[in-house]
Parts: C-alpha cells; sequence; structure tokens
C-alpha cells in the first residue's frame, strides 16, 4: 500500500516541523496573553538561537569533542541563555518604556528591533548560509524499504521527544508553581494581578524569558534538522509561527501547541499537492481561512469588548 | 545610604553587565567561518573584543551609579527646549499647508538647475512620497497597520509591466488600470479581514505581501519568475517619446520641437511625472480629508466602539481607506515600473513595507507635510552616507525603535482640527 506510505510518511514530516512551529508559537501567545502586543522580533531571536548552537557544535567539534550527548546538552545550555538574555533585553530596551501607549507603538518597536538584530548578525557573521553535517544519521524504516515504507530519521524522533518533554514541562510550570499561577494571573487582568501584590514588570519578562527559551530549543533542533542557516531565517519562521499561535487561538499556550502541529501538517500536505515552493503560501491562506470561518482560533475564547 | 540598598545596586549592576557580555560576545566576538567544507569558529579582532569588554564594564558602573548620576543630571540647569508656541505654530494645519505649498513650488523649479543625479534620487523620494501619502491613509487616518503594502505596490508595477509587456498598452492608459487593480487586490482582501481586530490585519496583510512575491517568482512563465520583466516602456508626452530613437509610429520629444537630443529631458520629465502624481495624491486626499469619509476614518481610529455606537459601519469605512491606500500604490507601482524599466519580484520584499511604514511613522502618523519630510530624510540619507552603506539597515532598526520611545507622535505631527474653551 504505497499510497498509505506516502500519507503517513508526509503526516511525520509534517509533525515534526509543526511541532517546532508549536515551540516558537507559544512564544508569541505567551506575550500576547498577557501585554497585548505581538513580538515582532521574537523570530530573530530564533536565528540568533540558531547561530549560537552552530557556534556550540562546530566550536566543540573543532576542539576534538566528539560525544554527542556532550555536544548536545551543551548546544542548548548556551542557546538557552544566550537567547533568554536576547529575550529579556528586548522587553526590557525596546518594549518596557513603551508600555500603556497606542496599540501601534510598541509594534513598530518590534518591527525595528527586528530589523536591528537580523542586520547586527548579517554584520557580525556575514551572509553567506552555513552548514553543518548531521550529527545523528540514521533512521527508522517502517514497511518494507527506504522507498515503499515510512522513514523516521533519529533526528526526528530527538524533535518529537524534546519538544514533548518541553511542553510537558512548561505545562507543569503554568499550572502547578507559583510563577506560573502568576503568569495566568497577568493574562487574566495585568493591573488587578498588580494590585494583588505580583511584580507585574518581571512577570513579564519571565514571559519573555520564557518564550526566548522554546525558540532556543526550537532553534537548536531545526538548525540540526536542516542543517543550514542564514541571517534571514528569522522573519519567515516568525511568521509561520505567528500563523500557528493565530491558528489555535492567539493567547492560549495549548492552542498554541495545536497549531502548530495543524501548520506543520498543512503544509508537508500543502508542499506535496501543489509543489514545495509554494509551501508558505499555503500556511498563509490557510491563516486566512481560519481568521475568515473562526476568528478567535482553534482554542481560543471569544474577546469581549470593554468600554 | 543602607548596606543592603548599596547591595542590591551591586546585584544589578553584576547582573547587567552579565547581561551585556551574554548579548553581545556570542554574536559579534566569536566568528563562524566556512574553511574548506568545514565551519570553524574564530575570535573577532581584538578592538571589538576590548568594545565589548568595555561596555559590560560601562554598563556595571552606569547601573551602579545611577541613582546619584540622575540626581546630578537632574541639578544641571536645563538648556531651554524649543518653546510650545513654536511646536503649536509649526503643527498647526494652515501653516503645514503652507509648508507644503512652498515645497511644491521648490520641487517645481530645482530641476531645471539641479544635475541627472540628483533629479533621479528626487524622482525616487518622490515615489516614495507617493507610497507613504498612500499608506497614511491606511495607519495614520484610519489606524489600520498594514505591513504587506509593498503588495499592492507590486501589483500595481506588474499590472503595467505585463500589459504592456503582452499587449504593448501605454503608460497613460495603464495607470489607472494598475491602480484600480491593486484597489480591486485590496478589497478582496480587506473584505474578509477587516472585520477582524488590528493586530490580525497586521499579520495577514504580511502574509499577503509575501505571497504576491512567491506567486511573481514561481508563476515563471507569465511574470518572468526570478528574472522579472525588462524594458518596460518609459511614459510619454502626449505621444511624443523621450528616447533617442523612436519606435515605429512615435515622433520623439528633441525632434518635435528641433533641439538636440540630450537625455537629461527624459530624467526630467520622470521627475515632472512623478510630482505630478503625488500632487493627485496630496489634491485628493486632502479634499476626501474634509469629506465625511475622511472624518469617518479619524473617528474610527480615535474610538471604533463609540463609533458603532453612533451607527458607522467600520467595516465599510475600513474597506474605503484601505482600498484607497491600495490604489495609491498601484500608482506609485506603475510609475515605478515605467522609471525602472525593469522589476524583479526581489524589489518587493518586506524591507520595502517596513521603509514605507517608517517613512509614515516617522513623519508622524496622520500628518502629509510630516510623511514629506520622512521620506526626503529616509530616502536622501542612505544617498549620503554611501560609505556606511552596511549599517545602513541596523542603524534604520535602531532609529525606529529610538523614535518610538523618544517621539512616538513622530517628526511633525499634525494638530487636529479642534477647539478650546477659553476660562
Amino acid at each position: 500500500m504505497p499510497d498509505i506510505y506516502h500519507f503517513l510518511q508526509q503526516l511525520v514530516n509534517g509533525l515534526t516541523i509543526g511541532s517546532t512551529y508549536a515551540l516558537i508559537a507559544i512564544g508569541y501567545t505567551m506575550v500576547y496573553g498577557i501585554i497585548g502586543m505581538i513580538n515582532f522580533a521574537h523570530g530573530e531571536v530564533y536565528m540568533i538561537g540558531s547561530y549560537i548552537a552552530f557556534l556550540v557544535i562546530a566550536g566543540l567539534t573543532m576542539m576534538g569533542l566528539d560525544s554527542l550527548p556532550i555536544i548536545l546538552i551543551a548546544a542548548f545550555a548556551a542557546t538557552i541563555i544566550v537567547a533568554s538574555a536576547y529575550g529579556y533585553s528586548i522587553e526590557r530596551v525596546a518594549y518596557r518604556p513603551l508600555r500603556g501607549s497606542n496599540r501601534l507603538i510598541p509594534l513598530i518597536s518590534a518591527i525595528g528591533m527586528s530589523i536591528f538584530l537580523q542586520n547586527e548578525v548579517l554584520l557580525a557573521q556575514n551572509s553567506k548560509d552555513k552548514a553543518i553535517p548531521n550529527l545523528i544519521p540514521g533512521n527508522f524504516v517502517f514497511g518494507e524499504s527506504t522507498m515503499n515504507g515510512v522513514v523516521i530519521s533519529y533526528m526526528q524522533v530527538l524533535i518529537f521527544v524534546v519538544t514533548f518533554l518541553v511542553m510537558a514541562g512548561l505545562t507543569v510550570f503554568i499550572s502547578r508553581s507559583r510563577l506560573g499561577r502568576a503568569c495566568r494571573a497577568c493574562a487574566e487582568d495585568i493591573k488587578m494581578a498588580n494590585l494583588l501584590g505580583i511584580n507585574t514588570n518581571n512577570i513579564i519578562a519571565l514571559t519573555f524569558v520564557i518564550g526566548a527559551t522554546l525558540a532556543a530549543v526550537a532553534a537548536v533542533l531545526l538548525g540540526m534538522q536542516y542543517g543550514v542557516i542564514n541571517p534571514n531565517l528569522g522573519f519567515l519562521a516568525g511568521i509561520k509561527a505567528f500563523t500557528a499561535a493565530v491558528l489555535g487561538g492567539i493567547g492560549s499556550i495549548p492552542g498554541a501547541m495545536l497549531g502548530g502541529l495543524v501548520l506543520g501538517v498543512a503544509e508537508a500536505f500543502g508542499a506535496d499537492i501543489f509543489g514545495d515552493q509554494y509551501k508558505d503560501v499555503v500556511a498563509f491562506s490557510l491563516l486566512v481561512l481560519v481568521l475568515l470561518f473562526r476568528p478567535t482560533g482553534i482554542l481560543g475564547r471569544p474577546e469581549v469588548e470593554k468600554v | 545610604m543602607t548596606s543592603s540598598i548599596k547591595a542590591k545596586q551591586l546585584k544589578t549592576a553584576f547582573f547587567s553587565a552579565l547581561l551585556v557580555l551574554a548579548v553581545a560576545y556570542p554574536i559579534l566576538g566569536l566568528k563562524l567561518n566556512i574553511v574548506g567544507i568545514k565551519l570553524e569558529v574564530h575570535g573577532a579582532s581584538a578592538p571589538v573584543l576590548w568594545t565589548i569588554f568595555a561596555c559590560a564594564i560601562g554598563m556595571f558602573f552606569w547601573q551602579l551609579f545611577r541613582s546619584q548620576l540622575g540626581n546630578a543630571w537632574d541639578a544641571v540647569p536645563k538648556v531651554p527646549g524649543v518653546p510650545s508656541s513654536a511646536t503649536n505654530f509649526l503643527t498647526l494645519p494652515s501653516t503645514q499647508r503652507w509648508f507644503v505649498l512652498a515645497l511644491v513650488v521648490v520641487a517645481l523649479v530645482w530641476p531645471f538647475f539641479g544635475s541627472r543625479g540628483a533629479v533621479d534620487i528626487a524622482t525616487l523620494i518622490l515615489i516614495y512620497v507617493m507610497l507613504g501619502l498612500g499608506l497614511n491613509i491606511v495607519v495614520g487616518l484610519a489606524g489600520l497597520l498594514d505591513l504587506g503594502y509593498v503588495g499592492f505596490y507590486a501589483v500595481g508595477a506588474y499590472s503595467y509591466a505585463l500589459l504592456s509587456h503582452y499587449y504593448g498598452f501605454g503608460f497613460w492608459l495603464c495607470l489607472p488600470i494598475a491602480g484600480l487593480m491593486a484597489a480591486l487586490f485590496g478589497f478582496l482582501l480587506g473584505f474578509p479581514v477587516l472585520r477582524l481586530r488590528g493586530d490580525y490585519l497586521a499579520i495577514v496583510t504580511l502574509g499577503f505581501g509575501e505571497i504576491i512575491r512567491i506567486l511573481l517568482r514561481n508563476l515563471t512563465e507569465l511574470t518572468g519568475g526570478p528574472n522579472g520583466i525588462s524594458n518596460i516602456d518609459k511614459p510619454t508626452l502626449f505621444g511624443l517619446s523621450f528616447e533617442r530613437k523612436a519606435a515605429e509610429g512615435l515622433q520623439t520629444f528633441h525632434e518635435y520641437f528641433g533641439i538636440a537630443y540630450n537625455s537629461i529631458y527624459k530624467v526630467i520629465f520622470l521627475y515632472l511625472v512623478a510630482l505630478l502624481l503625488v500632487l493627485v495624491a496630496l489634491f485628493v486626499i486632502n479634499r476626501l480629508l474634509r469629506m465625511p469619509i475622511g472624518r469617518a476614518w479619524e473617528a474610527l481610529r480615535e474610538d471604533e466602539i463609540a463609533c458603532r455606537a453612533l451607527g458607522m459601519n467600520p467595516t465599510v469605512i475600513k474597506l474605503s481607506a484601505f482600498t484607497l491606500g491600495a490604489c495609491f500604490a498601484g500608482f506609485a507601482g506603475s510609475f515605478f515600473a515605467a522609471r525602472q524599466g525593469l522589476i524583479t519580484p526581489e524589489s518587493f520584499t518586506f524591507l520595502e513595507s517596513a521603509t514605507i511604514l517608517a517613512i509614515v511613522v516617522l513623519g508622524g502618523l496622520g500628518s502629509q507635510l510630516g510623511v514629506i519630510l520622512a521620506a526626503i530624510v529616509m530616502i536622501l540619507l542612505p544617498e549620503l552616507m554611501r560609505n556606511f552603506s552596511e549599517y545602513r539597515m541596523l542603524l534604520f532598526g535602531a532609529l525606529m525603535v529610538f523614535m518610538m520611545i523618544w517621539r512616538p507622535q513622530g517628526f511633525l505631527p499634525m494638530q487636529r482640527p479642534h477647539l478650546e474653551l477659553k476660562q
């Protein structure tokens, strides 16, 4: 049954990419849920994360280290630290002074920040594509052969496992811990949370750091999966992830996870049907369709405008 | 000062310095180099490393002595700023109208004395003025954030290029068609999306801009793909061509008037056409602003709920602004195609949208004089700073953030017509 195999293969590929979109999308959705702005520079944090991951991997390989677990742990740790630093600094420099102004203003500041970061990396690291070899070659084959069966590479397995762990961890953090409760309180009503003694400035900063951390994880995973990076990749990853967040219902964390997966699968099948170059067109058309028929997204709550 | 405050400051200062290091060192201090087929990591040059280090140290001391420095700064007598009456005068609509008029007179006269290169750059500035004025309707007046404005610009440019390429239509016939095409796209896109909240609009329009570019690049049979369309005809003056040799059935400008051929005539003519388009745009927008529809745009921007309560239909009002803005982008696009003679999908990237948005925002949302001045600054500065061209976009991004923090109302905002009750 080759057709079934083909279908399953596309599904697996779609879910793999989709789960990383979901990771980036959570950063958008959490920030939007609390301060109601689109953090346009989030995609650039992801891009910077992938550069850090490549720096670590290339640096450690150069030093003659070839133990895979050490490289992986070092890459995740370094990327998370640097990306969080960026997430925090962006909030401090570009958004905090603008809190409480007209909605357009932080968004424009965010676009400026995004252009700034993209060009910072472009100037420091030049615009050439940088590539690393696949660190985890090999794959599982289900079915008769690679041509006639479903192929799941070890890398894809790693992506599934890591994203699942991270999302499970985040869910526990948000639902069980004190800080998580404070985050939810801020998303519900930031003024009230402030009155009840929650340091909302710290919670907002924390949201940016969490978002950056998840983007960093996605950056390491996708960087290793694709093996190629350049300073422009943040833009597309950013709008894709935002699309995923809107698909799932912006402001809702499970929604972002679901939206990412749906987007990834839709893109995989869309690329299969219309050709690879129309992958992005499929993603954006999906966004317009969802907004048309279900503006609050799949899991979003309808928002009541208060006067 | 108690020791606990001191300790807290020390902690903050240390943390800030570490933050600077974490942000700057990995990206600026380390470099990924391609050596053969492998990637290697090298340190950046010593001055860069020392600068990063110095910044971290500077941050440490600044955070440590911030409150003291703040007090010292407050003690310094302030330089008197621009008096508020002057700002008031400059932002009055009537003053700005005179300024615009003066600018137009200057713009009409100087190309006959300017150099060829200068006139060429001025034409480019006028294209951006036109785009800025169009986007100003959408963003500045109606308060809808459109991040895919370049999509309509592309529609206009390709409308003319394709009609001219396949059917041999002239510029003056295609100009209205291009505007209508762009307006149609704006209408079709705006119809479903404008019922939603503003943030969604931003992202959908961004996606739309990208879709247009991807389609233009991939529909190779129709649009020429990445190579674009070349040899697009220049505009003519009542059928008079400005080329050295006229095409069949056409007469050239220099032959008709019996003067020697000079390529500067063409440059000046293009400039004047651009100026004409800008003037038409200015006139139309100024008239519209005084009509109920223009008032409705601004009212909607200020308070959508109040507008609904007064019985206005927000979707129709938004749609009119969106469509009209797209229409002006279409005009600008067809002129751009005519001036360049060659268009490719890469002329219409998100960066263009961001530049136009920056012009509108830096100029002051809603202010036409502001848009004109900002377009001049934004296009002229990079031309003057050729040496810094690689840092151009970096500065541009930083400027956008800085402007939003320091002066979110823009260089020259326009006052709303209002009455004050004198007590």
